[in-house]
């Protein structure tokens, strides 16, 4: 599945490259100009795609932009920017990825956190093992998917079970969170560290279980304009948008905290 | 001379991506990263467990290949296209369908599970499992070939000796395609050895019990680019070097 979305992201970079020579009279507009307008093309974290999505289209009938999403694991999207695809606004799910753009010297301006994430414990709809805690999961029998530590979600919960001092040993380390949701909706593990905002999108077939320790490990999702933005109006009118009403209500009803 | 220019265009666009890789090795760290606990681990895990899909190819596809080849019944095109199928399905998907065949909640899986308490997922045997369904097609293919190719006169004049079906073919046909049956399970090693979709959906990831070097590969380019390098060049060695030294003894010899 990753590499299809890899395939596919590429496809995509590569339509935007031919696509952005048509766009270019918008970046002559002068930032912080009265009219946004034209194209905007944002890469934001494979997590945020319901709500991005949504939001996109808010700010697409209010602002009149045409908003063009890439939606990738931020890791990949970070690698993308910096080897020069065209973007205008990047959406990480962990500052790491972010100060791997910024590092590069590819940000404008500072970056600001626009969106939390926690985890829960993801097991199959209608709890059937009783789990309500961290210390439920290192039954002997019980079996557990996490992330890799890789992964963004796989450090996250290596902080929350170090936080509850408990020591668990999962029976495989999924790739990303997607991975480790599926193997708990397939029945073949029992459980799962996941997002919140990912046990409320699989929400048909998984309950999430929220555990305090949860609270050591919350993910911040930063948000910046790229210096090479072609529509820069745009992407700042962007960012104000989902630091907005309307867009702190449709983060907060994926489940993500906003700040 | 009209050969000559596209052979060597292809050799390059085999071989280039190659020389990418040796161009960014991190060369000065490379004794230090070789002998990671963890890189010795998921190699000898994975040259194991393709050895171990190879041998299961082998006991079951040498068979398969010869009823393609020698048995005439109805359907044989059919099973012909059957098994040629993990070829064009994308690994990751091959991973899904032994979950849901092999897995906790699976067909053959919860039977497995009610009867025996064996559950397949996680486990070195599942990566085995996910590693023989990809490659077992290679072997096929090729004994198959061999066997096609082979002059069907010497197993009938065993017949007409007195030989059995099962004598005849383990003292004159399978001696006559040999060389088919190295060639094919060197591919079908070399394959396993590659896996990484299926093995990575069906038998998860775990270190020193699911997690080969292609899935160790995987996770190191989350992170670390260069640890994903080395891991490869790696694993692109010891391929070459076992598969070099295979071919010298079994086919040209």
């Amino acid at each position: 599945m990753r590499s299809v979305r890899t395939a596919l992201v590429a496809l995509t970079a590569l339509a935007m490259v031919g696509l952005s020579g048509c766009g270019d009279d918008s970046s002559d507009q002068p930032a912080g100009g009265d009219g946004v307008s034209g194209q905007l093309t944002v890469f934001a974290a494979a997590s945020l795609t319901e709500s991005f999505t949504r939001i996109g289209q808010d700010f697409e009938a209010a602002q009149g932009v045409k908003v063009i999403f890439n939606f990738a694991g931020s890791s990949a999207l970070a690698t993308q920017i910096n080897e020069g695809a065209p973007a205008d606004v990047f959406a990480s799910a962990a500052p790491a990825n972010m100060d791997t753009v910024l590092d590069a010297g590819n940000g404008d301006g500072e970056p600001v956190t626009f969106a939390r994430n926690q985890l829960v414990i993801a097991v199959p709809k209608g709890n059937p093992d009783g789990v309500t805690s961290l210390s439920d999961l290192t039954k002997p029998d019980a079996k557990v998917a996490l992330c890799a530590e890789q992964v963004p979600c796989g450090a996250a919960a290596g902080k929350a079970l170090d936080a509850a001092g408990v020591a668990l040993t999962p029976v495989t380390l999924e790739r990303d969170v997607k991975a480790a949701l599926a193997k708990v909706r397939l029945g073949e593990v029992d459980a799962a560290l996941v997002y919140r905002t990912d046990a409320r999108a699989a929400t048909t077939d998984v309950d999430g279980i929220e555990f305090p320790e949860s609270a050591e490990a919350i993910n911040d999702y930063p948000i910046v304009v790229l210096k090479d933005a072609a529509n820069k109006a745009a992407a700042r009118a962007f960012l104000e948008y989902v630091r907005s009403d309307t867009g702190r209500n449709v983060l907060t009803t994926a489940g993500f905290q906003v700040p | 001379m009209a050969l000559l220019l596209p052979a060597g265009l292809g050799l390059l666009f085999l071989v280039l991506p190659l020389v990418g890789l040796l161009a960014r090795a991190p060369w000065s760290t490379l004794p230090q990263r070789l002998t990671e606990p963890a890189v010795l681990a998921a190699l000898r895990l994975s040259v194991q467990s393709a050895t171990l899909a190879t041998v299961l190819c082998l006991a079951l596809g040498v068979p398969l290949a010869w009823l393609l080849a020698r048995v005439q019944f109805p359907g044989r095109r059919l099973v012909r296209a059957l098994v040629t199928v993990p070829l064009v399905l994308p690994p990751v998907v091959g991973g899904v369908a032994l979950l849901l065949v092999f897995g906790r909640r699976g067909l053959v899986g919860s039977w497995l599970d009610a009867t025996f308490g064996i559950t397949l997922p996680f486990t070195t045997t599942a990566v085995v499992l996910a590693e023989a369904f990809v490659a077992m097609p290679f072997l096929i293919i090729a004994v198959e070939g061999a066997l096609r190719g082979a002059d069907t006169r010497y197993e009938e004049a065993a017949a007409t000796l007195g030989a059995g079906r099962w004598t005849t073919f383990t003292h004159v046909t399978l001696p006559l395609v040999a060389p088919g049956v190295a060639a094919g399970a060197v591919l079908c090693w070399a394959r396993a050895l590659g896996e990484f979709g299926a093995t990575i959906t069906f038998a998860g990831n775990y270190p020193g019990r699911t997690q080969t070097m292609p899935v160790a590969v995987y996770l190191a380019l989350e992170t670390d680019l260069e640890a994903a390098i080395v891991l490869s060049l790696i694993l692109l060695t010891v391929s070459v070097v076992i598969l070099a030294s295979l071919r010298d003894r079994w086919i040209s010899g």
